[in-house]
């Protein structure tokens, strides 16, 4: 999974690039935490354009950003989310808790 | 029913095999034709298996994972993956959405989405021998589903 993040106007997008699984989970979950940590953005955005698959491992992710950012007092977006990805985060419910984007599919 | 084709693989429980694990099952799904969504739950499902057997199966070791496809005549596809590894003490509870015993790398999910995504899940496990989980899912042609448009 390879990650760019662009860090502008207090907000921190982080741009997702290869599969998210549990192989990829644990390093991704880590330098985004780190990142988090660096910047403490208002708001923080995963785009998940380039996201071409995610199990239940990317859950974990999503929340555990989640908690950073609700730990900093910032809001947590999912943005760009293809069909397949989208049908995970909502058949786990977090489309109820986290900010979906409107150019999810 | 009959099988009408089938596959059989074996591999070492290590994290880079998850996607060649979910890949290889879509690859021999392909033949029925299906949609690039049904292709999605398919792996995702798989995904999740195999993850199971890597992360709790076998935590401080790499054991082998076994997974076998069947196809049958109406179109459902039938994956299991088993693994010879501890086994769950309690299936129901495994099962249970948000329940995990994988600390807070895992969410919890694995199951819930399993069972989400495919017709019907199976599982199987004794203490101490291993966990098989059975994943069914009825694949419509995308031929069949153009007529029906």
């Amino acid at each position: 999974m390879e990650l760019y993040f662009v860090f502008k106007e207090w907000r921190l997008t982080v741009y997702m690039d290869g599969e998210l699984d549990h192989h990829t989970a644990s390093q991704t979950m880590r330098k985004i935490s780190e990142k988090i940590d660096i910047y403490l953005p208002r708001d923080c955005v995963l785009d998940f354009e380039r996201v071409r698959f995610m199990d239940s491992s990317g859950i974990a992710v999503i929340i555990k950003a989640y908690h950073k950012m609700r730990q900093a007092g910032g809001r947590l977006w999912v943005d760009n989310v293809g069909k397949q990805p989208l049908k995970v985060i909502d058949a786990a419910g977090l489309d109820r808790i986290i900010n979906i984007g409107e150019n999810a599919q | 029913m009959k099988a009408v084709n089938y596959m059989k693989l074996e591999i070492p429980s290590r994290s880079a095999n998850e996607a060649f694990a979910r890949g290889a099952a879509a690859c021999f799904v392909s033949q029925l034709d299906p949609t690039i969504d049904e292709l999605g739950d398919i792996k995702t499902a798989v995904s999740e298996a195999v993850t199971n057997c890597i992360v709790h199966a076998y935590p401080d070791a790499i054991g082998k994972i076994y997974i076998s496809g069947k196809i049958f005549e109406d179109g459902t596809v039938e994956i299991s993956v088993r693994d010879k590894g501890c086994g769950i003490e309690d299936i129901h509870k495994a099962m249970e959405p948000l329940y995990t015993s994988g600390g807070e790398e895992r969410a919890g999910m694995g199951f819930t989405i399993m069972e989400s995504f495919m017709d019907k899940v199976k599982v199987r496990s004794a203490l101490g021998r291993g966990t098989t989980v059975v994943l069914r899912r009825k694949i419509v042609s995308r031929n069949i589903q153009n007529e029906r448009l």
